[in-house]
């Protein structure tokens, strides 16, 4: 599986889950620099926060001689992250969807629904240790779309 | 109004108990250790049918390790048959749990006077 890989900015951190905060800040600043919406950046946050807590608590398992790498650059219209951990990697279609009966009373196993359901497009590598993650800048309503809701609200009546 | 730990306030009223998340932001796995010591121990000193509120007015940004501490407190109050509400959520986070379908499992208010306008039976 060929994965895009965003090459303008690399950072590696230990395996440590406050070693995101500073990697975090210094792409959110970068979002607000392009001019990406509130909401663009909350999804992005979480996002970054469930992928990076991911690889340290089930990839890495917490151990501290290994490491997290993060890849990331921000464009005009797209954001794209990809968070690599050293561990074994994870089948991610073999993860039990938390919504569905008793697993909605569990207190974990929500990371990726956020994951896929604040990002655009979510990509894992082969063995499930690197995740590939956009989000696209939100873009203003078109007229066109207005009016068109407008037309099919009419119709609906 | 009594400070217990820097993370929340709570405060006493005649027939619930309100606390208060004082951080904009929940994210540290020891933050939220110290949260769930903090409310656990509000739970278990109140005894029998607690009716805990749980006001999110200041919070701006959570993670799914939250919702885990929220699961983990409803179970702790409902074994002490008491009642849990949650209130104050901004749109954003509101977000967050309808998209887990946790607002099928959690009793959320708008603010804190809808939260505590029916609860004058336990206590």
């Amino acid at each position: 599986m060929v994965l895009e890989t965003p090459s303008s900015y690399s950072v590696v951190v230990e395996s440590r889950p406050s070693a995101i905060g500073e990697v975090c800040r210094q792409i959110l600043s970068k979002l607000q620099g392009n001019s990406f919406s509130e909401d663009d950046i909350f999804a992005v946050h979480l996002a970054l926060e469930e992928a990076f807590i991911n690889a340290v608590t089930h990839g890495n398992k917490m151990d501290p001689s290994k490491e997290v790498r993060i890849d990331y650059s921000v464009g005009a219209d797209k954001v794209e992250i990809s968070i690599a951990d050293q561990g074994e990697g994870f089948d991610p279609q073999q993860v039990p969807d938390p919504r569905v009966g008793e697993n909605l009373y569990k207190p974990d196993g929500r990371g990726l629904l956020l994951i896929n359901s604040y990002m655009d497009v979510v990509k894992y590598n082969e063995k499930g240790n690197r995740v590939y993650m956009v989000r696209y800048k939100e873009k203003p309503e078109l007229k066109t779309d207005i009016i068109n809701r407008m037309n099919r609200g009419a119709n609906n009546k | 109004m009594a400070a217990i730990k820097p993370r929340i306030s709570v405060e006493y009223t005649g027939n619930a108990t309100i606390v208060t998340f004082t951080d904009e932001k929940i994210l540290e796995e020891k933050d939220i250790q110290a949260l769930q010591e903090s409310i656990m121990s509000v739970v278990e000193s109140a005894g029998g049918g607690i009716n805990l509120i749980l006001d999110f007015c200041n919070v701006r940004f959570l993670s799914s390790a939250v919702l885990g501490l929220l699961i983990r407190i409803s179970k702790r109050v409902y074994q002490h048959e008491g009642q849990l509400r949650l209130c104050n959520i901004n749109p954003k986070i509101y977000e967050i749990f309808k998209i887990t379908r946790l607002t099928k499992i959690f009793d959320i208010y708008k603010d804190l006077e809808s939260a505590t306008a029916d609860l004058s039976e336990a206590g």
